[in-house]
Parts: structure tokens; C-alpha cells; sequence
């Protein structure tokens, strides 16, 4: 079946459709990622998204239970190449039959890399898949241009709290409150193995039910959208740096966590998502491979250093990467500390995280 | 960390001759890593045995020793050029084993120098199989149960308590030498017995046998603060049991899961830094194929061919970060040479799909066993870009040049069922046809898969393949279908024969179609950010990203594609050379090759290059974008030369001379013309094509007479016939090949061989030297042992040399390089064959002479003359030292293969001797070979009835060198006869203790065993001898010409050599 994906600029690509045969508009973004595409369609972060993937043999080996959410969130989803038969002992699954499961439409087929190109060059930009031969340009670029991500964490987030024991054996016992903006399962599990038991609270929970809670630390997750959207969400944030708890946040998180203390965020032109940004450990110097998947990045030259001061920046473009609070057990990153997908080198933040409590 | 600033001389450590295992990614590699040091303003000393190097040469290092690789001859570089380092890391598992050695022997200590690049713990802790094992333990990496074994008993004992299969390695081997897998007592005992003996410290692995499992790769690099990170995987479509060298590798691995993925890419970084890696280091792993168990194989901590091919399959060049973190930098501060803007401490996206493919001797072997196992037999390499796997193994394939160029190739159609089983179960080069011919005949995924082993991802590729060929069959050839096919790159000439259209039928009919490749940019970040590198590989169906240059002046150079016997990496040192000069002139520079081990296809060596086959096919498709002002063919080898009639085809100009004219060297009839004209001799001959002709020339000329096909190098297919079935048997095997070009057949004339190579620039020539061998005629140019100057011939022959090669060059109007081979017999000179392009000694003599003969040939084809350039035509003078290039062979690594000496090329490599005076030459050169003699003083001549005079006075040398002399019966008794104390040893056929035991009783140094005259050799005995001697590591030889120059050699051994610098010789 023949699907059309026409971007912002007027740029149309045509391709096979994959998935849902439905129409729909979204924000492109391209994920350099040349393994775990299971981990990235899973990954609530991408809501409100279509991603490309860059590599260009997607669903080699099917799907398996690797998810970091129940279902897959992006709009649509960009390839290259569909393995026709996926090959791993634990597949269960094709992703043409994932994503027409989830009703999520796609298209392969494509010039993946010269997508890629334009959306570097030109910067994230909005697109239509649709199959339909007699779409009109007018029409299209009108609505690809009223298109806005809106506020996706109220999309993705739980809906009532729920508890996650920590690993059994482990000798810890820490209470861990993790607000979910769109968490990653990795991030639960990464505390839970550390032997934390973890609550995983709705993102808009008041402030003060988790003060309340006894809770031992806090986690702020990553998830989706522009972080300015959720000004309620920063609100609460505000009264969590507030309190003594030592809090420890990732991605939308950590850009929640820098609103609330007044910093600024602002859109980059192509965010990173991928596996493979180098960041900097400040303090130490030594730099580590880690897993991105961001398109807001905390604007450092507007930060007020009595309260928070940079961490990590990122090796390539100099942006920041992470922050760590004046007088306060509160330390925030933006990369990916849980992977999933990507490289597990900075997982060593959890334990940083655990040792902080106390 | 900034640059350690006490860093400032080093001795950078080559690999020395090209042996299989250790080819020329160590040339990439130690050339990309000088080039790098010396951008710091370090001083580079650079030793390396091996002349045809481009890291030899005086522009890339400050000193250069072209000197054997022994702990000595180093000691006494290190003593007279007193450098702060030494950087062991570049030179392979040779570099690595004399860092090793230089440090356990105390000589680093006594002159102050450091290792750098690695600790000699570190090499200690990841070479030492016993050593690395705890290393494993200690950080829980899991390693397959394994012991240490010193003796055959204890191998035995081991095995019996983890059962067969077992997998035997012996420590510090190059590629798997010696190695190999038991499936019984038997075969536990041969293969230990080889192993311990070749291994340096008599050390074999026992393991447990995970045959199967995935075998996967991780190019890993750390930095002295500790930085890791990994620069690629790769997975071998082969499973574990095929050493990787051999295997079909794809980069990224496909079928790994992230959790897979991850889990050995954070192993991979435990190692590194366990070990405490500082530079780059392989680490290999077997993963089970159901479950989440793997085991670590191996750890190379240093450059190898696996880092060559990631270095090319991702862009990120990991010999020149090497060298910059071995200086003490750390990965965030060094650049990335292809972005220009991002730095090395980041991991390189791929948005492509590489496939290598081993390029495998067997067609050069005919007698060798063709079974891959865990001792690597592959000579070089192809790899293969495309953004499908389908399309990248496709073209893989087609750059072999092997005469395949698709899974039709080689025909198993005429299989039964049963035969086609018994053949999935054969581990060979063919293993991917084979495959292809079971899913024609309808055989399950399943069962070839419990087969093979081999993924199901792979295995459901080749079938789209295969359904692609059964489409085309069918038919119609619509636009759509065709499109399809060239997405997975088809050749047009298969899809013509499938559609029993023409070549040119479908050619048209894609152009009519807009059916064409486009080039995409390797860039090691998947597009993320803007590079400015121009490396590309093709595509269809995507847009062109290549950039339309229009410069004033625009050359191909097409490259020599893979290292095979008879095309080494002599062509790729000219091709590079002919680039860097059209460069200097103002050129803009675009390469083609598909070789990951050589220095030309470094991303920086041309303005352009293009990673593709070298087929008419995709050599167009880049002529149509690039619009070259014209191709140099001359320094590729054949495999450029090939390629001429297209490109004048395409209306491409062909540089330099002509293709009519290396026409008319090559056909027999134009040729003969020439030498009419030109009044110069020949052996008689003629031309023909079948047996029946042969036999008829051969008649009229009497016995012996050279049999060859025309257009081949390296000799391939000739030999010499003593009599009618012979004649028979050998234009069989040369017909078994389809032969465009007709076959010669030569009166053999045995004399003294010459050779030299000239450049001429249309009316004026220079010879930088002559070259005179060893061997007489019969033995291949390349298997000779070439003295410069030319040592024995008169004036009056040395002038008619210098005056046929003149009147040679002129009557074929040669512009730029010839090289011609003279036989030189009772004063007289004879042609043996001209090649107007560039040859296999080019560089050597070059070094030698100080005469940059690449560069004036490339200046002389765009219009300068000898005389331009300040040179006098004629002669050079000669050098006042003596250079001796020495083939050095590997058939210790091909079982079964013949290793006797004859007109066919058999040789890997070579190396170099150079010292005043012929006889240290001699003896370097041989050093340089490894022949590390006398050890034992014990040896075995046993020759046929002609060289039983020669035998005496060889024997009789040796005698006084005190050795003790075996020899089987007859020849026995003729030494006795003629006053050698020679002792009769039984034949092979009769009781022990016989010449076999005494080979394997490794009291024996040497054997001096020629081939039975008539080449029959039919017995075996001589056969079995030669082989089971090599398989010792015995040296062995079977010319009498060579026993006499050892001889020589070791007459005037000597523990103290002058290590003459090549940079410092000064220009003639």
C-alpha cells in the first residue's frame, strides 16, 4: 500500500504504509539508535511523536518482552527497511502486527537518511503520513502548521499509584516516590533491583502526599512534550526542592526540576535521541555513553549558580546535561541513566542517588 | 589529560611480511597511527621487515629501518636511536610479542625507554591464557571451561573430564596457527602435538567447544582517565568454529536484541578497563543463540584486522586515536576527523549495513583442503556498503573477483538431496551457495538452520535473494521488478542472463527508468551531524548525496581490490603513491576499492573515495557522477587493468599508456611483432587454445616448455610440462576457468633471472636498478629471492638489458611504468614477459634506490619528462649497499597445499635484507623470513636425480657448519659417494624410525627436499615430507638455488648487524 509522509517545508516521501492505515499528523524526530527500536516504540517520551529511525533494517529480531511501557506511544513510526522475518529466540511478534495492534500507522520504504538531513538542516518540523493519493498540499500544510505536541504527560502517565516491591534479597530497604511523567519501566526496576521499594505516583499527585508518605527520596522520571507545559506539575515540583528530600531526576524531570527553581528551558534544533552522546562528568572529568532521547535541553546561561550548577554537559554541543542543586541533596540528568535502549555505563547514578538518602 | 609532553621520540613496532592472519591492516594501521604521532611533533622511528609498506616510506616516519623483526635487531635500533618509547601496539600479535620480549628481556629497562600504547601486564594479562582466565574470574566475565596445557597427556586428562568436542589454542600464534577443534583422541593428539610446538612458549588452550553459538565482535577504546567506549560490533554470520578471519562478517550485528546488545557491549568495556587498555583492543564473544549465556573468546589488545574493518565500516579511525591516546590524551579531547566538529568519545551510528567476505586462496591451492576452521586461511578481504543486507552481500561478492557475482555462481544443481545435506554440512567458502541451491529446492529454514547454525535472518536474506532470481526468471521485467532487483544489487549482467535480455538491454532500460545508484556518505554519526568527509557507497532508490565537483583537473584511480597470492599489497602502495602525487600536481583524487585492510581506502588518502566493487558496472555509475578528465589503470593491478576497455567504453581516457599497447605485451602474436622489430629474443612458443594445439607447440619446441594463460598475475595456472599428460592435465585446470584470452606455451629455458621496472615518459626511460634472482627460471618472480644491484652479470649483459628495456618501452610507447622480466643464459638475453604497468617490486626498489618511481611514473603521465625532472635517463647509478628481497610463504596455514616452488606464485608477502655487503643482506633477509637457524643443526636433504650434484656441495657447506646431514636412501648414497657424511634415514613408506619420525621428533632444522622432476611427484612421499615439515615449523626448501644462499647465509651469520636507516640513504 502506498503511504505519503509530507513534511512542514513540502518535502513529500513515498513509501510502503506500515501499521494502522489511518492518517496523522506529528512532530518528526529521528532516533539514532541501531538497536533497541522495541525500547524506543515503548518509550513514553515519544508521545505526541513520529520517530524515524535512522538505521535502516528495523524488527530483525521481532518483538520481545523488552518494552518500557504497555504499549507503544509514538503517533507513527519511520523506516527504512521491515525485517519480513524477525529471528530471536524470545520474539513473539512482527512490528507490522505491534503497531496494527496499537492502531499506530507508519511507512517503510523510505529515504530515511535524506529525511534525517532535512530535519538536521532545517530542525524538528511536523508531518502528515497519510495514504491517501489525493491529498491536496494547501490542506495538508495547514494542518501540519496548526499541529502542537500539547501537554502528552497527562496521555501517559499512570492513573492511580501503585507499589513495586524492591528486589527480594536485597539487603536496602528504601522508600522510594517516583512521579511519573511518562516513566520508563527501567527506571522502576533500576531502584527496585537496588532492593527500594518504589511508589509510582500519577503526575499530578500534590506535593504534599508524597511529603506525607515517608517516603525516603523522590524520583522525578523522564516523559514527553515541552516542559513548560506542565506548569501545575512545576508547582508541586517546587515544593519537593522546597522540602529536605533528596530527589533525583531524569530528562522531562530534570527540566521540571530547573523550571521550578526558576531556570529556563528552551526546544533545541533536532534534540538528541539515540545511544550513543557522549556527557562529561563535571566534577570528575570522565565522560560516559549515554542513551538521549530529548528536544528541550535547560538553558544554563540563565541559571542562578547559588542554586543549581552544571553536572554533565554533553562532549559534542556543549549543552547541558545535568545539574546539581546548591544545598540540597537534589541532583538531576538529562540523559538516560536506566538505557533501555542505549548504554548502561551511567547506571552507577542510582547507586549515587541511594547513597544520597539517609 | 593534555599530551605527555615527555613523550618525544618513538619506536613505532610494524608486523612485518604479510602472512595469512597478518596482512595489510597493519600497514593501514601503523601508517594512519605514524602520520598521526608525527601531526604532534613527535620524532618516529619506524622499524617493519616488510619493503612494500606505505609506513616504510621516508614521508611517513623520520627513521626508517627496513630491518628484520628480531629482539636483537631492535636491541641495537633501540641503542643507536635512543627513542623515549616504543609503541608495540600497531604491528599485530608480531609488534605485540617483541614488546613482550624487549620488556621481559630487560632491554627496555637498560636503555630507559616505556612501552606505550599498553603495559606490558596488560599484554601479559590478556595474551597469557592462563593469566587472562583469572583476569575473566576476577570481574565474573564468563570464559568456556578451559586448562592450560604444557604436554599431550595433560590435554587428554582435561578432555576427558569436559568431553568432546574441544577447541585447541595455542598461545601466541598469529591467526589461530596451530589451532583447531578434536572431536576424538585421534585428532586431540595430532592437532596438540602441531600446536605446542609452534606455540612460543609451548602453551595449547583446551576448551570446551561452543561451536554454534553466535559469534559476535566489539571494537573497544579506553584512555588513560579511564574513558570506554566502543566503536562497533560486528557478528559473524558463521558461528562460532570458523576463525573470524574466515568468516562472513555484518557490521552492526543484526540479529542482537539491545539486551544483548548491551550486556556484551558493557563486558566489553569491564575488560578494557580490567585490563587497563589504553589504546584500542577486540574483544570476541560466543553468545548461545536461545538463551542469554555467552562466553568471552578472545582479547586482542591492540590494532588487528577486525579493528581495520570496523575503522572502515564505521568512519572512526581507530589506529590514529590509538596513537593520540598513547600520547596521553584522552578521547574527549581528540577530534573527529570525519564530522570535524564532535570528538572521538562518542560511539559511531551506523545508518548502512557492512558485509566483509574472506577472499580464500583455494583457487591458487588446488590441492588444499577448502574446510574453514579456527586457523584463518583467508589471504585478504572485501567488505561491502549498502543500506540493505541483501544489496551489501551482493556486492561483497561480486568484488571478490572470483568469478562469482551472485548465489548462481558456483552450480550444486546437479546435487541429489543426500549429496546436497552432506554438502550443508561441509564448513567452506561455498557455504552461502549452498544454502542458496537448499532453498531452491524447497529444503526448510529449520533444517538448514539445525544445520549450519547459521541465523534465520541470514538464512530468509538469502532466500529473498534466491526469490529474486526466480522473479527475474519468470518474468515480465517490469520497471517496478527491476527496481526491486537493484535495490538488493543485482548486476545488470545477471539480471540480463536471468532475463535472457542483454547487458546492455537492461542497462538502457534502467537509465530509460531513472534506475541508478546514488551515493550516500559514511559519516559515523548516521546523519545527526554535517561531515565533510567524501567517503560514499552506493545505493538504489535513495538520493544522491555526493558532491558535484568540477576542479580543473579530476582522476580516477582505480585500486587493486583484495589481497590475494600474486596482487598483495605491493599494488596498493601504488595506488596511494599515484594519488598523493596527482594531488601534489593540483589533481582532484577519487579512488574506487573495496579492500578494508589498505591504506587506500583510508578516508583521507584521496579527496574522494568510493567503497564499491570494481566491475564495469559500478565503475560507470561513479564515471557518470564524477566525469573524470581521465583514469589511471596502470598501478591497480589487473584488477585495474581489467577494467580498461569499459572505462574507454564509458569514453573514459585511459592515462598513461595506452590500452592498445598493454594489448599488444600481452598478445602473443603483436607481441612477437614487436620483438621482430625490435630485434630482440625470446624463448620459442606459440599460442593456443586447446591441449591438442598445446602438444603440437610443445612438440615442435621439445620438452620442457612453460604452459600460461595470458592476462593473469602472479603466474596463476602456469607451470612447466615435461611431457604430453602433463600438457593435458594443466590446460585442463586453466580451462576449467573460462579463458577468454589464449593460452602460451614457451620453450623453458633455464638461466638467470632479471627483472626490472622503468619509468618512461615516451621517449626517454629510467631504471632505477636491476634485479637479479636467486632461483633460476622456473621458480615465479614473486617466490624469488631478488638481489639489488644485480650481482652476477657482466657489463656487456647489463648494457643489452638497459637497451632492450629501452627499445621495449618505446615500441609499446609506454608513458609511465613497464616492467620486464630478462632470462639471461650464456651471455645471452632473452624476454620473458613485459608488463607496461606497475609491478610487485615497484616499492621494494624504490626503498632501495631512493628513486620515488610512483611518483615520477604518475608525473610522467601528466606530461613531465624524466629529464624535467632533474633525472638522467638510462641506468641509475648503483647503490654502494646490497638490498635482498626474500618471499616469505604461509603454508603452514593451508592444510594439503603444495608448497614446492614452481612458475605459479605461492608467496604472501616479503621482506627485506639491506647491509653492505651481499652476505649480511643475505643473512637479514632470511632473518627477516624467520629462519632463526641453526637451532638443532640437524637436517634432511632429499632431492631429486639432477640436482644430486648440486645437493653434494650444499651438503657438504652445511656439513662444515656443523650440521648433521639425513637423506633418504639414493640420495644418501650419492653424498656418501661424493665424501658427505650423510646418514640414511628409511622413506616414508618403510618401517620406523623413518624421515617422518625424524621430522617429528623437532630435532630437525631444515629440509632440503626438491620436487621429483616432471612435477609428478605422484608418490606423495616428497609431498608428504614437505608438508608434515612445514606443519613443524620446519623450515623447508626445494630449490637448490635457495639451500646454497642460506648456506651462504649462515657461513656468515653474525650476532651483530648494522641497522641501516632508509631515510637516510641518501637520493641517487
Amino acid at each position: 500500500m502506498k503511504a505519503f509522509l509530507i513534511l512542514e517545508d513540502g518535502t513529500v516521501f513515498t513509501g510502503t504504509g506500515i501499521g494502522s492505515g489511518k492518517e496523522v499528523v506529528s512532530e518528526i524526530v529521528f532516533n539514532t539508535s541501531m538497536t533497541g527500536y522495541l525500547e524506543v516504540l515503548t518509550d513514553p517520551s515519544y508521545a505526541g511523536q513520529a520517530v524515524v529511525m535512522t538505521y535502516p533494517l528495523i524488527g530483525n529480531y521481532g518483538i520481545t518482552p523488552d518494552m518500557e511501557s504497555k504499549r507503544p506511544w509514538p503517533d507513527a513510526y519511520i523506516v527504512r527497511e521491515l525485517s519480513r522475518m524477525p529471528s530471536n529466540f524470545r520474539s513473539e511478534g512482527t512490528i507490522q502486527g505491534f503497531l496494527e495492534k496499537y492502531d499506530i500507522p507508519g511507512i517503510a520504504g523510505i529515504d530515511t537518511r535524506a529525511l534525517t538531513k532535512i530535519l538536521r538542516e532545517k530542525g524538528t518540523m511536523n508531518g502528515m503520513i497519510t495514504r491517501d493519493e489525493n491529498y491536496t498540499m494547501e490542506d495538508v500544510l495547514s494542518r501540519l502548521k496548526a499541529y502542537r505536541t500539547g501537554n502528552v504527560v497527562e496521555k501517559v502517565t499512570c492513573r492511580e499509584k501503585y507499589v513495586l516491591q524492591g528486589k527480594k534479597g536485597a539487603a536496602l530497604q528504601k522508600k522510594i516516590a517516583l512521579l511519573d511523567l511518562g516513566a520508563k519501566d527501567n527506571i522502576a526496576r533500576s531502584l527496585t533491583q537496588r532492593g527500594c521499594e518504589v511508589t509510582v505516583y500519577p503526575a499530578h499527585t500534590a506535593a504534599e502526599e508524597i511529603l506525607s508518605s515517608g517516603c525516603d527520596g523522590v524520583m522525578l522520571s523522564n516523559g514527553p512534550g515541552d516542559p513548560k507545559e506542565c506548569t501545575e506539575i512545576i508547582k508541586e515540583i517546587k515544593k519537593l526542592y522546597d522540602s529536605d528530600l533528596p530527589v533525583f531526576a531524569i530528562c522531562l524531570g530534570h527540566q521540571l526540576m530547573a523550571l521550578a527553581v526558576g531556570a529556563d528551558t528552551y526546544k533545541m534544533k533536532y534534540g538528541h535521541r539515540g545511544g550513543n552522546h557522549p556527557v562529561k562528568d563535571l566534577k570528575t572529568g570522565r565522560v560516559y555513553i549515554s542513551s538521549q532521547n530529548h528536544g528541550y535541553v535547560v538553558d544554563t546561561e540563565r541559571l542562578d549558580e547559588a542554586v543549581a550548577r552544571p553536572a554533565f554537559i554533553n562532549v559534542n554541543d556543549g549543552t547541558n546535561e545535568g545539574l546539581e542543586y546548591v544545598g540540597k541533596k537534589i541532583y538531576t540528568v538529562q540523559f538516560h541513566p536506566e538505557a533501555c535502549p542505549g548504554p548502561q555505563d551511567s547506571g552507577y547514578l542510582f547507586d549515587r542517588f541511594i547513597d544520597m538518602l539517609d | 589529560m593534555p599530551k605527555n609532553n615527555e613523550i618525544k621520540k618513538v619506536l613505532v613496532i610494524g608486523s612485518g611480511p604479510i602472512v595469512i592472519g597478518q596482512a595489510a591492516e597493519f600497514d593501514y594501521a601503523g601508517t594512519q597511527a605514524c602520520r598521526s604521532l608525527k601531526e604532534e611533533g613527535i620524532e618516529v622511528v619506524l622499524v617493519n621487515s616488510n619493503p612494500a609498506t606505505i609506513m616504510t616510506d621516508k614521508e611517513i616516519a623520520d627513521e626508517v629501518y627496513i630491518e628484520p623483526l628480531t629482539v636483537g635487531v631492535l636491541e641495537q635500533i633501540i641503542a643507536k636511536e635512543r627513542p623515549d618509547s616504543v609503541l608495540p601496539t600497531l604491528g599485530g600479535q608480531a609488534g605485540l610479542n617483541l614488546g613482550m620480549e624487549l620488556e621481559e628481556k630487560g632491554i627496555l629497562a637498560k636503555y630507559g625507554v616505556k612501552l606505550i600504547g599498553t603495559s606490558a601486564e596488560t599484554i601479559f594479562k590478556a595474551e597469557d591464557r592462563q593469566a587472562f582466565k583469572d583476569t575473566m574470574e576476577k570481574i565474573g566475565e564468563p570464559c568456556a571451561a578451559s586448562q592450560v596445557v604444557n604436554n599431550v597427556r595433560d590435554g587428554i586428562k582435561f578432555t576427558n573430564t569436559i568431553g568432546y568436542p574441544v577447541v585447541l589454542r595455542p598461545a601466541f600464534t598469529l591467526g589461530g596457527s596451530g589451532g583447531g577443534i578434536a572431536h576424538n583422541e585421534t585428532e586431540l593428539v595430532e592437532i596438540l602435538t602441531n600446536g605446542l610446538r609452534l606455540s612460543r612458549v609451548g602453551e595449547v588452550l583446551v576448551e570446551r567447544c561452543i561451536a554454534g553459538w553466535k559469534e559476535i565482535e566489539y571494537e573497544v577504546m579506553r584512555d588513560a582517565a579511564g574513558n570506554c567506549i566502543t566503536v562497533c560490533n560486528m557478528e559473524n554470520i558463521d558461528p562460532v568454529g570458523v576463525h573470524t578471519g574466515d568468516s562472513i562478517v555484518v557490521a552492526p550485528s543484526q540479529t542482537l536484541g539491545d539486551k544483548e546488545y548491551q550486556m556484551l557491549r558493557t563486558s566489553a568495556l569491564n575488560i578494557i578497563s580490567e585490563l587497563n587498555i589504553t589504546g584500542g583492543c577486540n574483544v570476541q564473544y560466543a553468545l548461545h543463540p536461545t538463551s542469554f549465556e555467552y562466553c568471552v573468546i578472545e582479547v586482542n589488545p591492540r590494532v588487528s584486522r577486525s579493528s581495520a574493518l570496523a575503522s572502515k565500516a564505521t568512519g572512526y579511525p581507530i589506529a590514529k586515536v590509538a596513537a593520540k591516546i598513547a600520547l596521553g590524551y584522552t578521547l574527549d579531547e581528540i577530534k573527529n576527523a570525519i564530522t570535524g566538529k564532535t570528538y572521538a568519545s562518542f560511539e559511531p551510528m551506523l545508518d548502512y549495513c557492512v558485509v566483509k567476505i574472506p577472499r580464500l586462496p583455494f583457487d591458487k591451492f588446488l590441492t588444499a583442503k577448502r574446510t574453514l576452521t579456527t586457523q584463518m586461511k583467508a589471504t585478504g578481504e572485501v567488505m561491502s556498503i549498502c543500506d540493505n543486507f541483501e544489496g551489501a552481500l551482493m556486492k561483497a561478492i561480486r568484488s571478490l573477483e572470483q568469478h562469482v557475482d551472485s548465489l548462481m555462481s558456483y552450480d550444486f544443481s546437479d546435487l541429489s538431496k543426500e549429496e546436497l545435506f552432506a554438502h550443508l554440512e561441509i564448513v567452506d567458502d561455498r557455504r552461502i551457495w549452498v544454502i542458496a541451491e537448499a532453498i531452491r529446492r524447497g529444503i526448510s529454514y529449520e533444517t538448514i538452520h539445525n544445520i549450519t547454525m547459521i541465523d534465520n535472518w541470514f538464512i530468509d536474506k538469502i532466500a529473498i535473494l534466491v526469490e529474486m532470481e526466480e522473479a527475474l526468471r519468470k518474468g515480465p521485467l517490469t520497471s517496478e521488478l527491476l527496481k526491486e532487483a537493484k535495490r538488493i544489487e543485482f548486476p545488470d549482467t545477471v539480471i540480463a542472463a536471468l532475463t535472457g535480455k542483454t547487458e546492455r538491454e537492461i542497462h538502457d532500460m534502467r537509465y530509460e527508468n531513472g534506475i541508478v545508484a546514488a551515493y550516500k556518505m559514511v559519516d559515523t554519526c548516521a546523519a545527526e551531524f554535517e561531515a565533510s568527509t567524501p567517503y560514499y557507497y552506493s545505493v538504489f532508490g535513495s538520493e544522491n548525496e555526493a558532491a558535484i565537483t568540477n576542479p580543473a583537473k579530476k582522476v580516477l584511480v582505480l585500486g587493486s581490490g583484495p589481497i590475494r597470492i600474486g596482487q598483495g599489497i605491493e599494488f596498493d602502495y601504488c595506488s596511494v603513491h599515484s594519488t598523493w602525487a596527482f594531488s601534489r600536481e593540483g589533481w582532484e583524487t577519487v579512488i574506487v576499492n573495496n579492500n578494508p585492510e589498505t591504506v587506500s581506502t583510508d578516508f583521507d588518502i584521496a579527496d574522494k573515495l568510493y567503497f564499491e566493487p570494481l566491475t564495469p558496472e559500478d565503475v560507470e555509475a561513479i564515471v557518470r557522477l564524477e566525469k573524470p578528465d581521465g583514469a589511471v589503470v596502470q598501478f591497480g593491478g589487473q584488477t585495474a587493468i581489467k577494467l580498461t576497455e569499459s572505462l574507454m567504453k564509458m569514453g573514459v581516457k585511459i592515462l598513461g599508456t595506452k590500452a592498445e599497447d598493454v594489448d599488444a605485451a600481452e598478445d602473443r602474436e603483436l607481441f612477437d611483432k614487436i620483438l621482430e622489430e625490435t630485434e630482440i629474443p625470446r624463448a620459442a612458443g606459440g599460442t593456443v587454445f586447446t591441449a591438442e594445439e598445446a602438444k603440437e607447440v610443445a612438440g615442435r619446441l621439445g620438452y620442457p616448455v612453460l604452459v600460461r594463460p595470458s592476462y593473469v598475475l602472479g603466474g596463476q595456472g602456469m607451470r612447466i610440462a615435461f611431457n604430453d599428460e602433463e600438457i593435458e592435465e594443466f590446460i585442463g585446470i586453466i580451462n576449467r576457468i573460462a579463458q577468454d584470452h589464449p593460452i602460451l606455451v614457451d620453450k623453458y629455458l633455464q638461466g638467470k633471472e632479471i627483472e626490472v621496472d622503468a619509468v618512461c615518459d615516451g621517449t626517454d626511460i629510467l631504471i632505477p636498478g636491476i634485479m637479479e634472482h636467486i632461483e633460476r627460471t622456473g621458480v615465479h618472480s614473486g617466490d624469488s629471492i631478488s638481489v639489488y644491484p644485480a650481482p652476477t652479470i657482466s657489463e656487456a649483459v647489463r648494457e643489452m638489458i638497459v637497451e632492450y628495456t629501452k627499445r621495449l618501452a618505446k615500441a609499446l610507447h609506454v608513458v609511465g611504468l613497464i616492467n620486464i622480466q630478462f632470462i639471461v643464459m650464456d651471455e645471452q638475453v632473452y624476454v620473458i614477459e613485459v608488463n607496461p604497468r606497475s609491478s610487485r617490486t615497484v616499492p621494494y626498489i624504490s626503498k632501495v634506490t631512493g628513486i620515488p618511481i610512483v611518483d615520477l611514473a604518475t608525473k610522467v603521465i601528466i606530461g613531465n619528462t624524466i629529464r624535467g625532472m632533474g633525472y638522467e635517463p638510462g641506468l641509475a647509478p648503483e647503490a654502494d649497499y646490497i638490498a635482498i628481497k626474500m618471499p616469505v610463504f604461509s603454508f603452514e596455514k593451508l592444510r594439503g597445499a603444495e608448497i614446492s616452488l614452481g612458475p605459479e606464485m605461492k608467496s604472501t608477502g616479503e621482506c627485506l635484507g639491506i647491509a653492505k655487503t651481499f652476505n649480511e643482506a643475505l643473512y637479514k633477509a632470511f632473518l627477516g623470513a624467520g629462519v632463526e637457524l641453526p637451532k638443532y643443526k640437524q637436517m634432511i636433504i632429499t632431492v631429486k636425480d639432477a640436482d644430486k650434484p648440486e645437493a653434494v656441495d650444499v651438503a657438504k657447506r652445511f656439513e662444515e657448519l656443523g650440521y648433521r646431514i639425513y637423506a633418504t636412501r639414493s640420495t644418501a648414497k650419492y653424498l656418501k659417494e661424493h665424501g658427505v657424511e650423510a646418514r640414511r634415514v628409511n622413506k616414508l613408506s618403510q618401517e620406523s624410525p623413518n624421515v617422518m619420525d625424524l621430522i617429528l621428533g623437532h630435532k630437525i632444522d631444515l629440509v632440503i627436499d626438491t620436487p621429483t622432476q616432471g612435477n609428478g611427484d605422484k608418490t606423495r612421499d616428497g609431498f608428504l615430507i614437505r608438508r608434515n615439515a612445514i606443519e613443524t615449523g620446519v623450515y623447508c626448501i626445494t630449490a637448490m638455488d635457495t639451500a646454497n644462499a642460506l648456506a651462504r647465509s649462515l657461513e656468515t651469520a653474525t650476532d651483530t648487524l648494522t641497522p641501516i636507516d632508509i631515510a637516510k640513504v641518501k637520493t641517487i
